[in-house]
């Protein structure tokens, strides 16, 4: 870890060495007695290590292990493909929003002076209208609760007379409209932190201000920004747990339905399993996103660009708190 | 929208009681994400495989499945959470001392997993000051407490405030969860309630709970805006 | 592409002219109740039904012994038993039946958005629900009960909760929680809802409640798969007469469906699907309900 702690203390002398071993021999004796005590022998005395609870999960030769992983699988299957979805057309929208966005800020600012007055007044009021719209969007769905969002695209959207059919199309809504304000922002920002001497360049070629944004800024918005961008994917992967509100059916609804069907209802061993898969997958993704950030910034600064900063699990706080970068 | 008038009472306590939820939470997450970045940055080697176990658990894993361990995996640890019912603060949050656990759950069910992205915050800021501050002070002859308390830490904090912030919106947002884990009369479970029991029309409630949140999300994700701006043009 | 656009086009062709034959032949076997087409007046939902030769039922899921989505992926009990007998009186195949999860909250609102055909989902037939759909049956009368621990005594009925020291669980959006609310003399204190009666039952084994609440047969499923951990505290204090939902106004269907269920109360379908399912757990047999057709 090359980062400041290592510039923070001197090296060790002997001393110090001496007093870091007796520190961490008493650490890692009071992490064992805790988690002995307020842990292992709390579970164990209300039997929560007995084999019926765990059989169906981890011991292939239980009647029901086939059956309840087949279960499990069809859970994981619905959540990614609802991630997958609402990446995909969060993504779409997004950068929709974000060019939407900055061509509105640019057409503000226009006053049309080469057209009729009246004409020039309903352009800017039209503009003016459209951003203030596109922004008060931005404020409202990265402002509320997703599940909140979800909750209420599944109930409705049936009310309006818009009847998809499938749970799964709600859930996807729902993800999009929150996920797709988020990256909007990202890209916006990382366009507007660019150095303006690109947007200058690429006007004074005679490229329009849309060919500006589609064919200069926004390619490496979309570079600078990719780590967020995949910090974003683990919040999806997230929030599809969330679709047990509206009963799609992901892993923890399947998985809530597999505990009561069970003889022995296991909730605390079933969540585990699932909470471990998922702390893996999401896992290996920061750890792309790291890297992926850490090649980003190698790149940049033998070129003298601004390099973004920020530990993964930062931006994935920051993104999930609605793109503020 | 007659719905945002005659119940007006579910919507006002509803929000109260969120608001409760997520002050205590963000002390929580505070306290947490602080004792996490310590551990981190501890020269002691199993203290910082703790903190970094804990992050990595937290912040990967959905809120879901926390809340669901602290609603019921806490009670199969034996506890209820009583260290919660703290005398003096249970008489101003009165949720926090009634025998029904699940507001405390939800508290703790927030502060951890926020904790993990508190922590990473402030990482994040005591990385982003220049390792030459920290050198300078150790060549001028401060000790590692001097060095973190008048060096380090308060630029750190500048460079943290803002993901911090963020972090705190972000919990807000999240404490929605509570009410489909036992916390009675929070905005969500309030507007369930209003739309499933009571056969309101959902939209006027769905306006009503935005309302409430956007309360708490709005003004605090514009003053971030304006701290952020600020900071931009002085750099 | 092209291909399986034809494919397709020679398929609904087949299955037309299939239909079509089978409408001639079965003329005469109306009341048989083995799947195929079948007579039924022109226009009528039933007709509609089976000539689609499919039936969308909305059930809950997670309802042990009337409606819980097993192992299998499938749905099992009581309610599931009532809704394929219902089928098979239209003339449609088990394995034709979509099976849609309809929590409490959204059961009016799926039937009024024709997103399921029947609803058979323990919902109890009310005067403010009929408001918006109509009800078919009872075709089983419920109670609500309360559910504690085997070794409680102090909890004898609804009124142990008035004095607002006991504290109970139920679940989101249904009627017991409704019902016992007016018993309560702090809901902030002593109600909790969750979305599983499950999760309720572990509120109970850990301590963090004292009593469940919902109907009877509900209880009683939970109290056989707990052997002496749990009891029933008292009677029942309500009545839950469960109905079968569909859409409001259409009187052909509702009267079909009743008489579909007088049919297997008296043939003995009825009170073999209730000892498959919910009946596991009751010692006795239940007399069937008498229909209410208004």
């Amino acid at each position: 870890m090359k980062d400041q702690q290592t510039v923070l203390y001197d090296a060790p002398g002997p001393r110090a060495r001496r007093i870091t071993l007796i520190g961490s021999i008493v650490a890692v004796l009071l992490i064992i007695a805790g988690g002995y005590f307020l842990i292992y022998k709390p579970l164990d005395d209300k039997g929560q290590f007995s084999m019926d609870l765990w059989g169906p999960l981890i011991d292939p030769n239980n009647e029901v292990f086939p059956l309840v992983w087949e279960r499990l699988g069809e859970g994981f299957k619905a959540t990614l493909i609802a991630a997958a979805l609402a990446i995909v057309s969060s993504l779409v929208m997004g950068t929709a929003l974000a060019v939407l966005r900055i061509q509105l800020k640019s057409l503000v600012k226009r006053r049309y002076e080469d057209l009729a007055t009246p004409l020039a007044y309903l352009l800017r009021g039209l503009n003016w209208f459209l951003s203030a719209v596109s922004r008060i969007f931005v404020e409202i769905f990265r402002g509320l609760p997703v599940v909140i969002t979800i909750f209420f695209v599944a109930s409705a959207l049936p009310d309006l007379g818009v009847d998809l059919g499938d749970i799964l199309w709600y859930l996807v809504i729902g993800l999009t409209l929150y996920n797709m304000v988020v990256i909007g922002e990202i890209l916006r920002s990382g366009m507007e932190g660019l150095p303006g001497g690109q947007r200058e360049a690429a006007e004074a070629m005679g490229l329009s201000p849309f060919q500006t944004t589609r064919m200069i800024l926004l390619p490496q918005a979309f570079r600078i920004m990719l780590p967020a961008l995949i910090s974003q994917l683990v919040v999806v992967l997230k929030d599809t747990s969330l679709g047990f509100i509206i009963s799609y059916e992901e892993v923890l609804k399947v998985s809530t339905q597999i505990i009561q069907a069970l003889d022995d209802p296991n909730p605390i061993q079933t969540y585990t399993v699932v909470g471990t898969i998922y702390i893996l997958v999401n896992y290996a993704l920061s750890k792309l996103a790291e890297y992926v950030q850490r090649r980003l910034a190698r790149g940049r600064k033998t070129r003298g660009l601004p390099i973004p900063e920020k530990p993964s699990a930062a931006l994935i706080a920051e993104v999930e708190a609605g793109g503020r970068l | 929208m007659s719905v945002l008038v005659d119940h007006f009472d579910v919507f006002a306590s509803g929000f109260w009681l969120t608001f409760q939820l997520c002050l205590l939470s963000a002390v929580g997450a505070l306290l947490m994400g602080t004792l996490g970045a310590v551990m981190r940055i501890s020269p002691v080697p199993p203290l910082r495989w703790v903190g970094t176990a804990y992050v990595t658990v937290f912040r990967n894993c959905p809120l879901t499945i926390v809340f669901f361990f602290a609603a019921f995996g806490l009670p199969s640890l034996g506890s209820n959470a009583d260290f919660l019912k703290i005398p003096g603060l249970d008489s101003l949050f009165t949720r926090l001392g009634i025998d029904l656990p699940y507001f405390r759950f939800g508290i703790i069910a927030l502060s951890l997993y926020t904790g993990a992205f508190v922590c990473e915050a402030i990482r994040s800021g005591i990385n982003a000051v220049s390792p030459g501050q920290a050198e300078a002070a150790r060549a001028i002859g401060l000790t590692f407490t001097q060095n973190l308390r008048f060096v380090v830490l308060p630029q750190a904090w500048k460079a943290a405030i803002v993901p911090l912030g963020s972090v705190i919106i972000a919990m807000i947002k999240n404490s929605a969860l509570a009410g489909f884990f036992g916390v009675v009369g929070d905005l969500s479970n309030g507007a369930q309630n209003l739309t499933s029991a009571l056969g309101e029309p959902i939209i006027p409630v769905f306006v009503g709970v935005s309302i409430g949140f956007l309360i708490m999300t709005a003004p605090l994700g514009l003053l971030l805006d304006r701290i952020e701006r600020r900071r931009t043009v002085a750099r | 592409m092209r291909m399986t656009r034809m494919v397709a086009v020679a398929a609904v062709a087949a299955l037309s002219l299939g239909i079509a034959a089978c409408g001639g032949d079965d003329s005469d076997s109306g009341n048989d109740s083995s799947s195929g087409s079948k007579d039924f007046a022109a226009g009528s939902t039933m007709e509609k039904l089976n000539k689609a030769q499919k039936i969308t039922i909305g059930t809950k899921f997670d309802q042990p012994g009337f409606g819980l989505k097993g192992l299998d992926g499938k749905p099992a009990g009581f309610d599931v038993e009532i809704g394929k007998l219902i089928a098979d009186e239209l003339g449609i195949a088990d394995d034709k039946i979509t099976w849609v999860e309809t929590p409490s909250a959204v059961r009016e609102e799926k039937i009024e958005k024709a997103e399921v055909d029947l609803v058979v989902a323990t919902y109890t037939i009310n005067d403010k629900r009929k408001e918006r759909i109509d009800f078919a049956g009872p075709y089983y009368e419920a109670g609500q009960n309360i559910l504690v621990k085997a070794d409680d005594s102090s909890i004898t009925g609804p009124d142990s909760f008035k004095a607002g020291d006991k504290k109970v669980c139920s679940v989101q959006g249904s009627t017991p929680a409704t019902n016992i609310e007016k018993y309560l003399a702090n809901k902030a204190s002593q109600l909790v809802v969750f979305d599983v009666y499950q999760k309720c039952v572990d509120a109970l084994t850990n301590g963090q409640v004292n009593a469940v609440t919902t109907d009877n047969v509900i209880l009683l499923g939970f109290i056989a798969r707990n052997e002496g951990k749990f009891k029933l505290a008292g009677e029942n204090f309500t009545k839950e007469p469960y109905g079968i939902g569909l859409k409001k106004g259409d009187t052909a269907f509702r009267t079909f469906v009743n008489d579909t269920l007088d049919k297997i109360f008296k043939d003995g379908q009825w009170e073999k699907a209730w000892k498959d399912t919910a009946g596991k757990y009751v010692d006795e047999t239940p007399t069937p309900p008498t229909i209410n057709r208004y």
